[in-house]
């Protein structure tokens, strides 16, 4: 379980949708460019880690209701991607942090258990 | 409408217009979830419908997905005019695929589609005519909880 504001502060991200609400808890983190991979095994609530940034993203995480993006190795989508994520109340976070740091850190901080190192 | 039906709307999809690829299957989550259906249900019909949208997208010339909801089932039916499929079978076979670079640049085209269409429902049926199109039936079962 991870809290999106820890996510934040671990990965020295930037949220790209102000407002959103950072007290969200995964239950699961799931790492993919493959929008189909998401389709076929994230499971609800999950956050998703990706270098795709476009508005498929968006709108399959939207499909497979899953909590929150982080972009990493510094992708960021387009306004209009940014401004529908909004609309569908999905926190997206950017990071430059390459994937492999960012899973890394993710799973250190749920190994443990939550707590700041 | 039948007797059994408390919903039924028919929708346009535009094959190679990816800019819009997964209005209707998000469209359909919503309508569905305002019906009152168990979360399992909507997130299954919502898949479903937006795989069978995309590849509509990247493969077909255009559409017509019809959601059809009774107290049973929601009935999703996906008619394309297109290219078809030559082998059935073999498109069912996960990670078969004959997805351009495009399409896999933009995070789909794995060879998924159709075995997650089937894995998110409890009956698919699919009829193709190479040259002509495909129909897609999907079926998912409800708990025979549906308001309007």
């Amino acid at each position: 379980m991870i809290v999106l504001k820890d996510v934040l502060a671990l990965l020295d991200g930037e949220l790209l949708t102000p407002g959103a609400s950072l007290e969200v808890a995964c239950p699961k983190v799931f790492a993919s460019d493959l929008m189909s991979d998401v389709l076929t095994s994230a499971e609800p609530g999950s956050l998703l880690l990706t270098g795709l940034a476009n508005s498929h993203v968006i709108r399959t995480c939207s499909i497979a209701d899953l909590a929150g993006v982080v972009f990493v190795q510094g992708k960021r989508p387009d306004a209009e991607a940014i401004d529908q994520a909004r609309a569908e109340s999905l926190p997206l976070i950017a990071t430059k942090m390459p994937m492999f740091e960012v899973c890394s850190r993710i799973a250190g901080h749920v190994q443990d258990g939550g707590h700041e190192r | 409408m039948s007797a059994e039906e408390v919903y039924r709307q028919e929708f346009p999809v535009k094959g190679g217009d990816f800019a819009k690829a997964g209005a209707v299957a998000c469209l359909i989550k919503e309508l569905l979830k305002d019906m009152g259906l168990d979360p399992k249900t909507v997130r299954r019909a919502a898949i479903a419908a937006y795989e069978a949208e995309m590849n509509v997208i990247m493969y077909a010339w255009e559409a017509r997905v019809d959601l059809a909801v009774s107290p049973q089932e929601v009935r999703i039916t996906v008619d394309d005019r297109g290219p078809g499929i030559a082998d059935i079978e073999l498109a069912m076979t996960e990670g078969y695929s004959t997805a351009t670079t495009e399409m896999r640049e933009l995070g789909f085209g794995a060879g998924m589609g159709l075995p997650n269409i089937k894995r998110n429902s409890d009956d698919l049926r699919v009829d193709s005519q190479t040259g002509r199109g495909t129909r897609l039936e999907i079926i998912i079962r409800t708990n025979g909880h549906v308001t309007t």
